[in-house]
């Protein structure tokens, strides 16, 4: 019959060897006891991690970042869980449209997304920082929490809803009792997933955050320095741990309760 | 006992270009097992979800208990619906699927310990509280639906083809038990189904619906023995139709010349006018008689049999008539596809067993 052909997993190989090597040269180098990244290495230290404690600006652009990162992952979320809704329970006129409006941050280049945030903001007469940041952080992660949330809540039963509605709850009681346990899994994906973006989000932040500098923003800075590159390769291999944790968790929990598990999970109120 | 409990008055709904429901009226008894019966997209369902208020009616308007609700949210009228697929909540159990729509009736925790103990006895769900909708079979879900609609104790249990996702025994046991919950209770029950051997089994009035509208509202019975029109005469059952023409009428009989077979004077219940061309003759296959030899009923007719089916309790025979350019369908209980030589039969009709109907 077939010949065995190893020609798709060679390929699967050097793809995936093509996407991570280079990211795991950042934790490597970490542990390098030397300013420059280069081979041979010098030896093992966790100098560049302690380092990290002690930096007073690191510490004010990481809670920017997390600051930016809550306020623009609950807002998108809850503005691409209305729209979720919206799309795919009813059909209505212009939902092409809106649909591609919503959209449209997720393809049109950052940079002039960016650049226009900036200059209304500035007409406006409005002082940069994480404000405009936040706001541009909006826009630009309600497409990706709504396509999440579209794909949870395609799957709904919505004779659930006409259920409730039928048992004597009116349409806030149906949205808070049956809703939204049901759509919970999305909910934290979608939260998870858009403060990740946020958090990792360079363009916007370099336009419009003025002289409140977010973590990306503060790395960016200090990579002009070389004494300063070891702790930034720190701060980096922590951040890829933190954030692959984060997106593993999200897309775990945008699976539950999906297919088989459907019947079994309970989220309780 | 009220005769108009639910009053439906000129109801259509129409969506875009589409009536699914025509201008409807008819009323439901107070306490009354009632089926509405039709194909897929007859309006049937449209017509239930416009009495649980999912939907709302393009015109006309729509009364329980002599109080209008054509407006009312589903959250506020007397109605509770068993849904087709049982919409049960999955992130609740069986006890809080059941005690979901007590929260807003002010009861007291007795009470509503009461109430939930009660409807657990009356579905036989009893030990299942703790369960959740992923570990019950269709049937217990089936019950979970109908004890959670009950429980609110309605008016009006809406009932949107409840038995459809089980098995065919499971079915016959759900119907008789349905039956006798219903009339236990004693609360009036709209039936929505397709299939017209559920209807006929468990109802007290049937409403055949097609295309938007009612094409007879009677008992089962009547509906089997009197058609009213050919739409209802082959959905419920089965009949051969024969065309023919009325004559001159006759007290409360007529005329009728049978294509192929001759002049026969039969029954008019439907008052058919003289001279008509536009009507036909409708024969069930089991008031027809098959035999060997010759009878003395009023038509008898040597045929050859095509085929049959042999279905258990009875046989079905598919034959051809010299001179009738039709299969006809003739059931019998006596014989099997053993009993005639050559394949040569008589069949045999009572005229009494003619209903002359008129087409559209």
């Amino acid at each position: 019959m077939n010949e065995k052909n190893n020609s798709l997993l060679v390929y699967t190989l050097i793809y995936f060897g093509f996407l991570y090597i280079p990211v795991l040269f950042l934790p490597i180098f970490s542990f390098n006891d030397a300013n420059y990244m280069s081979f041979p290495l010098a030896g093992f230290t966790t100098d560049h991690y302690e380092e990290m404690w002690s930096k007073r600006n690191l510490h004010k652009a990481l809670w920017a970042s997390v600051k930016v990162g809550v306020v623009a992952s609950v807002v998108s979320t809850a503005i691409a869980l209305l729209a979720a809704k919206a799309f795919v329970r009813y059909k209505f006129r212009g939902q092409n449209v809106s649909y591609g409006a919503i959209m449209m941050p997720f393809l049109i280049p950052e940079i002039i997304l960016a650049v226009s945030i900036l200059i209304i903001w500035i007409n406006l007469g409005f002082p940069l920082g994480l404000v405009p940041v936040t706001i541009g952080h909006i826009l630009f992660c309600t497409p990706f929490a709504m396509l999440i949330l579209i794909a949870r809540i395609e799957g709904f039963d919505f004779s659930l809803e006409e259920a409730s509605r039928d048992l004597g709850e009116n349409a806030w009681g149906t949205f808070y009792r049956v809703s939204l346990p049901l759509y919970l899994p999305g909910i934290i994906a979608a939260l998870l997933l858009s403060f990740i973006i946020s958090f990792d989000e360079f363009i916007l932040a370099f336009f419009l955050s003025g002289s409140d500098a977010t973590l990306p923003m503060y790395m960016w800075n200090q990579m002009r320095f070389v004494k300063k590159l070891p702790h930034v390769l720190a701060l980096g291999a922590v951040i890829i741990v933190f954030t692959t944790f984060i997106v593993l968790l999200a897309f775990w929990l945008r699976n539950v309760g999906q297919g088989k598990e459907k019947q079994d999970i309970a989220i309780k109120l | 006992m009220n005769e108009n409990f639910i009053q439906i008055n000129g109801i259509s709904k129409h969506f875009g270009n589409v009536k699914a429901v025509d201008d409807v009226s008819f009323s439901i008894k107070e306490g009354e097992f009632f089926s509405l019966l039709g194909p897929s997209g007859c309006g049937k369902t449209t017509l239930l979800r416009l009495l649980a208020g999912f939907e709302y009616p393009t015109n006309g308007n729509l009364l329980i208990d002599g109080s209008d609700i054509t407006a009312l949210p589903p959250d506020k009228r007397p109605t509770n619906m068993v849904f087709q697929n049982y919409a049960i909540f999955p992130h609740i159990n069986v006890e809080q699927n059941i005690k979901f729509g007590l929260r807003k009736l002010g009861l007291t925790d007795d009470e509503i310990k009461k109430r939930v103990n009660d409807v657990l006895a009356l579905v036989k769900l009893e030990g299942y509280e703790e369960r959740f909708s992923g570990q019950l079979s269709g049937g217990q879900r089936q019950r979970v639906a109908l004890a959670r609609a009950l429980v609110r104790q309605p008016k009006v249990l809406l009932l949107d083809e409840p038995l459809g996702a089980l098995d065919k025994k499971l079915r016959d046991e759900m119907q008789l038990e349905l039956r006798t919950l219903q009339k236990e209770i004693g609360i009036t029950f709209v039936f929505v189904t397709h299939d017209q051997q559920e209807a006929i089994s468990m109802s007290d009035r049937v409403a055949v619906m097609s295309e938007g509208k009612i094409q007879q509202l009677s008992a089962p019975n009547e509906l089997y023995k009197n058609p009213e029109n050919i739409f209802v005469s082959d959905f419920i059952g089965e009949t051969n139709f024969l065309k023919a023409s009325t004559r001159s009428k006759d007290g409360d009989h007529i005329n009728v010349a049978i294509e192929d077979l001759g002049d026969f004077k039969v029954k008019n219940n439907l008052n058919i006018p003289e001279n008509s061309s536009d009507v036909v003759c409708s024969v069930r296959p089991e008031s027809m008689m098959i035999s060997r030899d010759k009878s003395d009923w009023d038509i008898c007719l040597e045929a050859k049999i095509n085929q049959t089916s042999y279905l258990g309790e009875m046989t079905r025979f598919y034959v051809e008539v010299s001179g009738i350019n039709k299969v006809i369908t003739v059931s019998s209980q006596h014989f099997d596809n053993q009993s005639f030589e050559n394949n040569t039969c008589f069949i045999s009709i009572s005229l009494e067993d003619i209903s002359l109907l008129q087409k559209k």
